[in-house]
């Protein structure tokens, strides 16, 4: 009835939330605890329910001002606070500034039982010391002790419903801790632990193959929407995190462009990569995946934006000088800052821990562009089901980050049809690129195939990748009679066309020439010709003006000879002008004939 | 409820009840006749409600009620529960052996 009463309730209100302040559990819990209400942990030895515990309280304390109580029943204040000095938690401030308080339950082996017993005492105990403080959130760690002592399946039963309702109505957010070595197995003897509480979380840790791996997995959370998988979580110096990505999927998605680094290849791709996508470069070893990793980050660099470089495979060094040796420059941008290059060997931690570090690196240099080389590797690091989980949370919070991230994974086999790289990211990739070695006519040669882009067009052509000192281009592949030409077979092909391309043109010039002098020769022909016209003109106008003087003299010589006859001897001018005239006007004829190049040329 | 002993008190005790549970009423029964079967006139009770006075109840080491705790002669006993298991009780408080002087 009280309990009908109680669920009518949420469903109207909705539970309130307790937010615990641990990385990723919000997220999967839908925001916190539930407020008011019993928490139960359940884990095994060394499984993390105190560390749990603990840090829900400290998170309240820091977070949200929530002073919180811890009801120890396995180790007293000095050992808890010697326990946890390396989460920098603080724990001896808070007691001081009377945020925090431990009530040492301890309840020792000397004592007896005799007779049944019940915890009226200890909650009015608690009540006092949680009024003091103004306590909100309260941890038991862990009840097993207490629970043995029972030892009646009925009492504990009873007992356990006593302190749920005791926190319920004093409002306080309660974490109880058992142990139970079962793991994620039922636990037949807390069976009723769990329907009885409002929500369940399980820790394990365990080995899967020759892999240690810790996960956290919430069972039941009432009145919320929660993620019931299995989550890889960690313990390190911050305490605990939940590897685990962005629970949204409604992030911005962008259109823009962000280049690849090689010009043609963003030529490839109508323009580069998408900005805040995905990108996986498969390939077999040595075919150049790092290369394009560096590319891609150099290109971001030397427009200003900052970059990660998450190395799995070398050390520092070795990737800026393997890089160097194909013009990719990345030191420079080290030493500004705008690049971080993270080493680390993939199989000195697990998964989960190369997570969170990934995550805290993305906080610290905020980068627009991130290469993970080659994100394959976190199979050495884990059980393959979490590092494929690992990876996606990975591209997930990047996704959600809008930071564009290139990754690489090794891909033995030729045949990419398979459809599947070991750590399957090839399906969550917004664009897959693979490398492959064409091996033809006694050489090696590396191939570009962009295999999927979402959301843009790509060239279906195979490229050659060609790298040199001067850096990494993108050649054409010739197909001749069916066959795809790489490496020497293409130079030749390169030279063939070269040459004839010179025949051609050698050719052409040759015509030019050819015409140019047929076209001079009739332009002197035409010379020559304007010359004789002048040349026959100025005969014609002598000739005119001889006939006309003739004509002159006949019809004046009559008269002449008739006057000199009477007397007078003829003038020297007489007959003899006739014949100077005529000899001038053959000079001139002459004259324009000595300026015809033909005949000057004699 | 407390019972002293007139005079030679050797055994002091606290016993810790929360309020009337029932529990603790059973405890208080169940110690009275103990105290007057093997300690007459030889011991000293303190009998203390947690639920009015929590916090003392805490220094002494009490959780859960009831609790009895003999404070003297040394060394200090706690013994919890109802007391009704009175073979314990008496096995823990060492009083089989004095029955016997």
């Amino acid at each position: 009835m009280a309990m009908n009463k109680r669920k009518r309730i949420d469903e109207i209100a909705g539970v309130e939330k307790a937010p615990t302040g641990i990385v990723g559990f919000d997220s999967i819990i839908g925001g916190g605890l539930p407020r008011g209400r019993t928490t139960l942990v359940l884990g095994g030895t060394g499984a993390g329910k105190t560390v749990f515990s603990l840090q829900v309280l400290v998170g309240g304390m820091r977070q949200h001002g929530e002073p919180g109580m811890c009801v120890s029943m396995e180790e007293d204040v000095q050992q808890m606070i010697v326990n946890t000095a390396g989460f920098g938690w603080d724990l001896p401030g808070l007691i001081r500034e009377r945020k925090f308080f431990v009530i040492d339950a301890r309840m020792g082996p000397g004592i007896v039982k005799a007779g049944a017993f019940d915890l009226t005492g200890l909650l009015a105990e608690i009540k006092a010391h949680a009024d003091k403080i103004g306590a909100r959130r309260i941890v038991f760690d862990s009840l097993d002790s207490l629970l043995t002592l029972l030892d009646d399946p009925k009492a504990e039963r009873q007992e356990l419903y006593r302190l749920r309702d005791w926190l319920a109505e004093n409002n306080l957010t309660g974490i109880i801790n058992v142990h139970s070595e079962a793991g994620l197995v039922p636990f037949p003897r807390y069976g009723f632990l769990q329907s009885m509480v409002d929500c369940v979380v399980v820790l394990d840790n365990r080995m899967v193959g020759d892999h240690f791996s810790r996960i956290l997995r919430i069972v039941k959370c009432r009145g919320r929407r929660f993620l019931g998988n299995e989550f890889p979580m960690l313990i390190d110096s911050g305490g605990i995190q939940i590897a685990v990505g962005p629970q949204k999927s409604d992030y911005a998605v962008s259109s823009k462009r962000v280049s690849t680094g090689i010009g043609r290849l963003d030529d490839m791709l109508r323009g580069g990569y998408y900005r805040g996508s995905s990108v996986l470069i498969t390939g077999a070893p040595g075919s150049a995946k790092s290369t394009l990793v560096g590319a891609f980050l150099e290109a971001a660099c030397r427009r200003g934006e900052r970059a990660l470089y998450v190395g799995f495979d070398e050390a520092v060094g070795a990737i800026l000088r393997n890089l160097a040796s194909v013009a990719v420059k990345l030191e420079p941008y080290m030493k500004s800052g705008l690049l971080r290059v993270h080493a680390v060997r993939a199989e000195d931690q697990r998964a989960e821990q190369h997570f969170a570090k990934i995550a805290a690196l993305l906080r610290e240099q905020k980068p627009q562009c991130l290469g993970i080389d080659p994100i394959s590797a976190l199979l050495q690091s884990g059980p393959v089901q979490v590092a494929v989980r690992i990876t996606k949370h990975l591209l997930d919070l990047a996704k959600v980050e809008q930071i564009t991230v290139v990754c690489t994974s090794l891909l033995e086999g030729i045949n990419v049809q398979s459809e599947a790289t070991p750590i399957q990211v090839s399906t969550i990739a917004d664009t897959w690129i693979h490398l492959s070695f064409a091996i033809h006519a006694g050489e090696r040669n590396r191939a570009l195939t962009v295999i999927k882009s979402r959301g843009t067009g790509h060239s279906n052509q195979v490229r050659e990748l060609v790298l040199s000192d001067e850096g990494i281009s993108l050649a054409d592949v010739y197909s001749s009679g069916g066959e795809v030409l790489m490496g020497t077979l293409r130079w030749e092909k390169e030279i063939a066309d070269e040459l004839e391309r010179l025949c051609a043109r050698t050719e052409m010039e040759r015509r030019r020439r050819e015409l140019e002098l047929a076209e001079a020769e009739a332009a002197s022909h035409a010379e020559l010709s304007t010359r004789e016209l002048k040349a026959r003109r100025a005969e014609l106008a002598l000739l005119q003006r001889e006939q006309e003087l003739l004509e002159k003299r006949w019809t004046e010589d009559p008269k002449q000879r008739l006057k000199v006859r009477s007397g007078n001897k003829p003038t020297p001018t007489d007959v003899p002008s006739t014949t100077r005239y005529t000899a001038a006007a053959l000079e001139a004829v002459h004259s324009a004939r000595r300026h015809d190049p033909k005949r000057s040329r004699k | 409820m407390s019972k002293r002993g007139a005079s030679g008190t050797r055994f002091v005790f606290r016993l810790y009840i929360a309020g009337d549970a029932p529990h603790s009423a059973q405890a208080v029964a169940n110690f009275k006749l103990i105290c007057e079967k093997y300690l007459q006139d030889c011991h000293q009770v303190e009998v203390i409600d947690v639920l009015k006075d929590p916090l003392s109840a805490l220094k002494d080491g009490v959780l859960v009620t009831p609790t009895l705790i003999k404070v003297s002669p040394a060394p200090p006993t706690k013994i919890i529960g109802d007391l009704s298991q009175t073979t314990k009780v008496i096995w823990a408080l060492g009083l089989g052996e004095m029955k016997h002087e």
